[in-house]
C-alpha cells in the first residue's frame, strides 16, 4: 500500500511560475527550522556550527537560500537546509542545545517559498510592502509583509527570495504576478 | 469665440492631430492638449452648469484649481466622472460629456433655480429643511438628490487595474517648476537621495509662459539642461504625471501617479498610488491666481490671467479676438502683452491700483494697449459667454462709465502659495499684508519625530513670487532641508520690477447688493459674496462654521480659487484683519485621488488573502461547497448530482454513522509550547490541569479570558518532558498564539516557555466512523487498535509510508482517528485513504455534518455555545475546571457575583413536541413584560439542526435553570407564527455511554 502513494513532499503550487518584466517561481520544498533561543544561551554558536552555519547578525541572513540561517527576532532565528537534513538539523541542535532553553520545530511544510528574478526583480519587491529594496543589503533579510500578508525577503543571484505561510500561496503568486506584469514596470 | 490660434502652443505637436468627441459633437485637438485646451480650441466655452443655480459656465483656469470644467470621460468600465479637464491629457478618440444639466447642456431646466436666487441663501438647506422632521428623509431628500450631484456615478465595473509601490528618500520635491527643479539640483549633488514629483507631464511649470530668463537663458532652455542634468544623478528619481497628495507624520507621503490615464487600455496600471517614506520634505508647489470678486465673475469667458496667458503660449488657443484684462497687480499685464504678441485684441487694462506706472504696465503701454487706472468692472455681460463689460471706478459704488465689447475676461486678484503640503502636517501659517497672502510661517514648521521641520516650502510656496527670489530660496530650502550649507550659486533669473498690488475683495469696493450677490466666491458650490456676508450678519464668525453654513470650498476643487477671497470677505464683514480669522484646514489630498489607486492591486482573486488548505484544490475537484471560516475556505459539503446542500449533510452524516468518512480539519490550530515553566504555563492558560497530562496523552481543555469568558478549546497532547501541542479552533490559532505570547512577553518574562505556531506545518485529517479503524489497518505501517491506542492517546508512525502523528480523539461521537501529517504530503495522504476506505463506502464530509454530529453528540462550539458572555460553567462544563489549582486565567473573573449566580442561564438539550427544528436564534418565552413592554425571556437556542441520525430536529440552547429543567416543556419564539413548543432534555443526544468512540 505504501508504495502505492507518492512520499515526496510537494510545494504549495507545485512549482508554479510566470514570466512579466520579472520572473517569478514557485521552488521548494525547502527544508525550514524555526529555532527559538536568546542570543546568549550556552551552546549557540555551536548548534549553528554544527550546522555548517554561522550565527547572523541582526536583520541579517548567512549562508545562502540552500543551507542558511536568518535573523527572525532578537530569541528567533530561520534555518534553511535541504528538506531532507531536517530531522539531522533538529537531532544536531537538540545535541547542541541540550541543557538550554530553546524550542526547534520543522515548519518546512508550513511555508512557501518564491524566487522574483531578472534585472527589474527589485521593482516587484518594491509593490509588495515596504521595503527599501534600493538599500537592502546582500545579505540583509527583511520580515515585512506583502500585501495583506506576512512575508520574509532577502536579496539572492539576480533575484530576490521571498517566504509566506503556505495557506497564502496562491494570494502571493496573484500577487506577484500582478506585480510583475508586462507594462507595470516602475521604471 | 475662442480659437486655436495658427501659429504657436509651445506643448502642442500639430503633427498629431487626435479627434475627440463632446457631447456627441466630433471635435479635433491636438497631442499634447488638456482637455480644457482642446475645448477651448474648439469653441466649447460652456462646459457644465453649476452645483446649487446650474448657471451657465466655462473654464477659469488651467490647472488643479479649475472649479468648473468638469465632465465625464469614456464609456462602459472605463466611464469616470468629474474629470478636471485643466489636469487630464487629451488622448484620440475620447469621449466628453458635461455634467449636471438637464436635459441639455444649452437649455437647463435646473438654470430655473437661478430666478429664485434670493431664496437659495447661504443656509438655505439648513434654515428650509429642518422641519418638519419627517419631510427630509421622504421629501426633501430625494428631490436635493435629483436635482443636486455633479458627475453620474459609473455604471460598470472599473475595467482598468491600479497598484501600489513604495519607495523611501532622503529628501522629497513636490513639484517640478524652476523652484523644485533648482531644490534637486542641490539636494542631488549634495548627495542625498532625492524623489522629485510632477503633477503634470511638463518640467518647469509657469517660468517659460512668464518669459523668465534663467543664467542669461531662455526658462525653457535652462529647465531642459536642468533636467538632463538631474537625470544622469543616479540617486535623483524624476516623476512626472505624479502629485504629491498629502503629508503624513513622520515624513509619510502619498502620490498618485497617472501611469495609463492618457492611453487607456494599453494594459498598463492606469494609476499607480506611490508610499514614500521622507526623511525633509520640500514643497515647491507654486502659487494659485485668484479671483476677482466683480458680478458676472462667472459667465463663461472670464477666466484667471494667468490661465489666458497659459492657454495662448502653451495650446495655442485665443479666449477670444477682444480680451479685456482687469487686475490689481503687475503680473496680469504680462496676459495682455501675450494676447497682444499672438495678434490679438485687448480693448483696455482696468488696474484697480490708482497708478500704474512699472515696466510691465509701461511696456503694455507702450505696445499701444489702453490701460485704466483706478477702474474696475461693474459687471460682465453676456448670458452663456461675455459680451461685454461695464466699466466704473474701483473706488466707487459701480456707476456705469462706459461699456466695452469683448468675448473674454482675463482677471486677476494676486497669487496664494499652495501651501497645503506644508499644513497637512501642521505647519503655520502668516498673513504677508504687502502681497496680500498666506504663507508659510518658517518659524512654525511641521515637525518630524526629531523635533525638526519635516517640510520646507520654497519658492512661490514660500511666498516668492518673483524668479530673481524663487531660485534662491529653493536652493537654500534644499539645503536645509538636506543639511548641508548650500555650496555653488543658484542660478540667476533676469530681475523683473514690479510694483506691489493693492487688495481688492470686491469691485467695485462698495458695491450695492444686487452686484454683491453676483459676485461669485466659489463656482462650483454657487457661494457668492453676499452669502458670506449673510453669514457673517447671522453670527457666523469662524471661519469653519462659515464654510460649513455657506458650503464656501467644500466642493471637489476644496476652495482652492475662493477660500482666501471669501475669508477675506469674511473678514471685512466681522470688521477684523484677515489673519483673526484664518484659515480652514487644510487636508490631504490635494487634488481628488482615485478610490481605484487606493484599493490598489486589492480586487477580484486578490482582493484579500484566502487561504487553502493541501487538500483545498480535492474539495472544488469534487463539487464542495465551500464556506469561510476566518480567511479560510472550508468545504461545508459535497453535493452529488442534484443534492441540496441540507440532503448532502444528511447523506454525509448517515454515511459517517454507519461507515467511515473524512474531514479536513487542516485549519485546526496548533501551537507548540516548549520549556521547563511549560507545564506552568498551560495550568494557567486553560481551566484544568496539563501539567500532569502524561506522555502521549490527549486532553480536552478549556481557555478563559481575564474576565472568566470561555474564548477557546481543543485537545492538548503532550509530545515529551517539556513540550505540549495545544490544538485550538481554526479562528482561534492566531490569536490565542498571540495571546500566550502577549502573557509570557508582559507578565510571566521571566518563565522559560516558547511557543512556535506550526499550524500550517501540518494537514490534519479527520477519519471518523465505525470502519475507521479498517481503513487505517489496510493503509498499514503502525498498530491503531484499540489496546495499543486507546481513546485519548496518540502515536507517531507511518501511515501508506508517511511519516503522520495519530490522535485517538473524536469530535463526531464515533471511532475517530484525527491523524496529522506534513502538509505537503496532506493531499497523498487524503487521497490515500479515500481509495483504503472505498469498499466500506468512504465519503469525505464537511463542516455543516461535523457541527450536526458533534450537536448529536451534545459537544459544545466555540461561537455557537459560547458568544464572549459565557463562562464554562454556564456549559455545564464544572468537570473541566480544577478546583485544586490556586489560579488560572479567568479564576478570578468567574468568582464575580454576576457570573456565580445560580440564576445564569445554563446549558440543556431541546426537542420539539412535533419534531420540527427551532428556528436559529430563538428565544426562550417568559411570563410577562420588561420596563420596555418587551416579552419576558428565559433563555435562547445556541444549536439547532435536524439530525438525521434521530431523524428529528435537536436543540441545544440556555436555559434558565438548566439542566434542573429537564422535562419541562417551554415555548422557543418564532419570527413567524405561534411559538414553538420544546422539551427541555440531556443535550448528548446521541450514544450517551460514549461507547461508539471509546471502541
Amino acid at each position: 500500500m505504501a508504495d502505492a502513494v507518492n512520499a515526496q513532499s510537494v510545494s504549495p503550487l507545485g512549482g508554479a511560475s510566470f514570466e512579466g518584466f520579472a520572473k517569478v517561481r514557485e521552488i521548494g520544498p525547502l527544508g525550514m527550522i524555526s529555532l527559538r533561543a536568546k542570543r546568549d544561551v550556552p551552546g549557540l554558536e555551536g548548534a549553528f556550527a554544527s550546522l555548517g552555519l554561522a550565527l547572523p547578525e541582526q536583520r541579517r541572513i548567512t549562508g545562502t537560500t540552500a543551507k542558511g540561517a536568518g535573523w527572525m527576532s532578537p530569541d528567533e532565528y530561520l534555518i534553511l537546509v535541504p528538506y531532507a537534513e531536517v530531522s539531522g538539523a533538529l537531532a544536531n541542535l537538540a545535541q547542541a542545545l541540550k541543557g538550554s532553553h530553546h524550542l526547534a520545530v520543522d515548519v518546512s511544510d508550513a511555508r512557501a517559498v518564491f524566487r522574483i528574478e531578472g534585472e527589474k526583480a527589485g521593482q516587484v519587491v518594491a509593490k509588495l510592502g515596504p521595503i527599501d529594496v534600493a538599500s537592502l543589503a546582500p545579505n540583509e533579510l527583511r520580515r515585512s509583509r506583502a500585501a495583506q500578508v506576512a512575508a520574509a525577503v532577502w536579496a539572492e543571484e539576480g533575484g530576490f527570495t521571498l517566504v509566506c505561510f503556505r495557506s497564502v500561496a496562491a494570494y502571493v503568486m496573484g500577487l506577484l504576478t500582478a506585480s510583475a506584469a508586462p507594462g507595470a514596470e516602475l521604471a | 469665440m475662442s480659437t486655436r490660434l495658427s501659429k504657436g502652443g509651445r506643448l502642442l505637436d500639430r503633427s498629431k492631430a487626435l479627434d475627440f468627441v463632446f457631447n456627441g459633437k466630433r471635435l479635433k485637438g491636438y497631442q499634447g492638449d488638456t482637455l480644457a485646451s482642446a475645448l477651448l480650441g474648439n469653441d466649447q466655452m460652456l462646459l457644465g452648469r453649476s452645483f446649487k443655480y446650474h448657471r451657465p459656465r466655462g473654464l477659469v483656469a488651467s490647472g488643479a484649481e479649475e472649479p468648473n470644467a468638469l465632465v465625464h470621460l469614456g464609456q462602459g468600465g472605463r466611464f469616470e466622472p468629474n474629470q478636471r479637464t485643466t489636469t487630464t491629457e487629451l488622448y484620440a478618440g475620447a469621449e466628453l460629456s458635461s455634467q449636471n444639466h438637464w436635459p441639455s447642456l444649452e437649455f437647463d431646466v435646473g438654470a430655473v433655480n437661478n430666478a429664485f436666487a434670493r431664496f437659495l441663501v447661504g443656509g438655505f438647506y439648513y434654515k428650509t429643511f429642518i422641519h418638519p422632521r419627517f419631510a427630509w428623509k421622504h421629501v426633501f431628500e430625494p428631490v436635493i438628490r435629483q436635482s443636486a450631484g455633479l458627475g453620474k456615478a459609473p455604471k460598470e465595473a472599473d475595467a482598468d487595474h491600479y497598484e501600489q509601490a513604495y519607495d523611501f528618500c532622503d529628501v522629497l520635491i513636490a513639484g517640478g517648476g524652476i523652484a523644485g527643479l533648482q531644490a534637486a539640483l542641490v539636494a542631488g549633488q549634495a548627495g542625498k537621495r532625492v524623489i522629485l514629483l510632477e503633477q503634470t507631464p511638463y518640467w518647469g511649470g509657469r517660468a517659460p509662459v512668464d518669459g523668465d530668463v534663467i543664467d542669461g537663458r531662455p526658462a525653457a532652455d535652462w529647465i531642459a539642461a536642468t533636467v538632463a542634468d538631474l537625470a544622469k544623478m543616479p540617486n535623483v528619481t524624476l516623476k512626472t504625471r505624479c502629485m504629491a497628495a498629502g503629508v503624513y507624520d513622520h515624513g509619510y507621503i502619498l502620490a498618485e501617479e497617472r501611469v495609463a490615464d492618457h492611453t487607456p487600455g494599453d494594459g498598463r496600471p492606469k494609476k499607480r498610488l506611490w508610499r514614500i517614506r521622507a526623511t525633509r520634505i520640500v514643497a515647491a508647489t507654486g502659487a494659485l491666481e485668484r479671483p476677482l470678486s466683480f458680478a458676472g465673475n462667472d459667465i463663461p469667458g472670464v477666466m484667471l490671467a494667468s490661465a489666458v496667458r497659459d492657454y495662448v503660449v502653451n495650446w495655442a488657443v485665443s479666449p477670444g479676438d477682444r480680451t479685456v484684462v482687469v487686475t490689481n497687480n503687475d503680473d496680469a499685464y504680462r496676459t495682455a502683452i501675450a494676447l497682444k504678441e499672438a495678434g490679438l485684441a485687448v480693448p483696455v487694462i482696468l488696474d484697480a491700483r490708482a497708478s500704474a506706472n512699472g515696466p510691465l504696465p509701461t511696456k503694455a503701454r507702450a505696445m499701444g494697449i489702453r490701460v485704466e487706472a483706478g477702474k474696475a468692472i461693474a459687471k460682465v455681460k453676456g448670458g452663456k459667454r461675455v459680451t461685454g463689460v461695464a466699466i466704473c471706478l474701483q473706488a466707487g459704488e459701480g456707476a456705469v462709465l462706459e461699456e466695452i465689447a469683448c468675448d473674454a475676461v482675463a482677471m486677476s486678484g494676486g497669487w496664494s502659495p499652495v501651501v497645503h503640503l506644508w499644513s497637512h502636517c501642521g505647519g503655520k501659517l502668516l498673513w504677508d499684508e504687502a502681497q496680500a497672502m498666506f504663507r508659510p510661517d518658517a518659524t512654525k514648521p511641521p515637525t518630524s519625530h526629531d523635533g525638526q521641520a519635516l517640510v520646507y516650502a520654497v519658492g512661490a510656496a514660500n511666498g516668492h513670487l518673483q524668479a530673481t527670489a524663487i531660485l534662491p530660496d529653493a536652493a537654500q530650502g534644499a539645503a536645509a532641508a538636506a543639511g548641508v550649507t548650500p555650496s555653488g550659486v543658484a542660478a540667476q533669473a533676469a530681475p523683473s520690477d514690479e510694483a506691489p498690488l493693492e487688495p481688492v475683495w470686491t469691485m467695485p469696493q462698495g458695491a450695492p447688493i444686487q452686484l454683491r450677490s453676483k459676485m461669485w466666491l466659489d463656482y462650483q458650490n454657487d457661494v457668492k459674496v453676499s452669502d458670506v456676508q449673510l453669514a457673517a450678519r447671522e453670527g457666523y464668525e469662524s471661519v469653519e462654521h462659515t464654510k460649513r453654513y455657506t458650503t464656501l470650498g467644500m466642493a471637489t476643487d476644496q476652495g482652492k480659487l475662493s477660500n482666501i477671497n471669501g475669508l477675506a470677505v469674511l473678514a471685512q464683514s466681522l470688521n477684523t484683519d484677515i489673519p483673526n480669522v484664518g484659515t480652514t484646514t487644510f487636508r490631504p489630498p490635494y487634488t481628488p485621488v482615485t478610490l481605484g489607486a487606493l484599493a490598489g492591486e486589492s480586487r477580484g482573486e486578490i482582493f484579500q488573502p484566502l487561504r487553502k488548505t493541501p487538500i483545498n484544490d480535492w474539495h472544488l475537484k469534487h463539487n464542495a461547497y465551500m464556506e469561510p471560516v476566518g480567511l479560510w475556505r472550508r468545504a461545508y459539503c459535497y453535493p452529488k448530482g442534484g443534492e441540496t446542500h441540507s440532503q448532502a449533510v444528511d447523506r454525509e452524516i448517515l454515511a459517517v454513522r454507519s461507515g467511515v468518512g473524512l474531514l479536513d480539519a487542516s485549519t485546526l490550530g496548533k501551537l507548540i509550547v516548549k520549556g521547563p515553566d511549560a507545564g506552568r504555563f498551560l495550568d494557567m492558560l486553560y481551566t484544568n490541569v496539563m501539567s500532569n497530562l502524561g506522555i502521549g496523552k490527549c486532553r480536552y481543555g478549556l481557555m478563559c479570558t481575564e474576565a472568566g469568558f470561555l474564548t477557546d478549546d481543543g485537545v492538548v497532547i503532550r509530545l515529551d518532558e517539556d513540550t505540549w501541542l495545544c490544538h485550538t479552533t481554526t479562528g482561534g490559532a492566531e490569536r490565542i498564539h498571540a495571546h500566550m505570547e502577549d502573557w509570557l512577553q508582559c507578565e510571566w518574562w521571566d518563565w522559560q516557555v516558547y511557543t512556535a505556531n506550526v499550524t500550517e506545518q501540518y494537514a490534519q485529517i479527520a477519519v471518523a466512523g465505525p470502519k475507521a479503524r479498517k481503513v487505517l489497518e489496510k493503509l498499514g505501517g503502525m498498530d491503531v487498535s484499540a489496546e495499543t491506542m486507546p481513546f485519548m492517546t496518540f502515536k507517531e508512525g507511518t501511515l501508506a509510508g508517511l511519516p503522520v502523528r495519530v490522535h485517538r480523539i473524536s469530535f463526531s461521537g464515533e471511532l475517530s482517528y484525527e491523524i496529522a501529517v506534513p502538509a505537503g504530503h496532506g493531499l497523498a495522504l487524503w487521497e490515500a485513504l479515500m481509495e483504503a476506505g472505498q469498499e466500506h463506502g468512504i465519503v469525505a464530509y464537511g463542516t455543516e455534518a461535523m457541527h450536526v454530529m458533534r450537536a448529536e453528540k451534545g459537544f459544545i462550539m466555540m461561537g455557537d455555545e459560547t458568544d464572549g458572555t459565557v463562562i464554562p460553567q454556564d456549559l455545564n462544563l464544572g468537570w473541566a475546571i480544577s478546583k485544586k489549582k490556586a489560579d488560572y486565567l479567568g479564576k478570578r473573573g468567574q468568582e464575580r457575583t454576576y457570573l456565580a449566580s445560580p440564576d445564569r442561564w445554563k446549558l440543556a438539550g431541546f426537542e420539539t413536541l412535533d419534531g420540527s427544528v427551532i428556528p436559529d436564534g430563538a428565544y426562550i418565552l417568559a411570563p410577562g413584560v420588561n420596563a420596555n413592554g418587551q416579552g419576558n425571556v428565559q433563555g435562547r437556542v445556541t444549536s439547532t439542526y435536524y439530525s438525521p441520525t434521530l431523524k428529528k430536529g435537536i436543540a441545544m440552547g440556555l436555559i434558565k435553570g438548566g439542566l434542573s429543567r429537564m422535562g419541562d416543556v417551554v415555548e422557543f419564539s418564532a419570527i413567524t407564527g405561534q411559538p414553538i413548543k420544546a422539551k427541555v432534555v440531556d443535550p448528548v443526544f446521541y450514544d450517551k455511554e460514549g461507547e461508539k468512540q471509546n471502541g
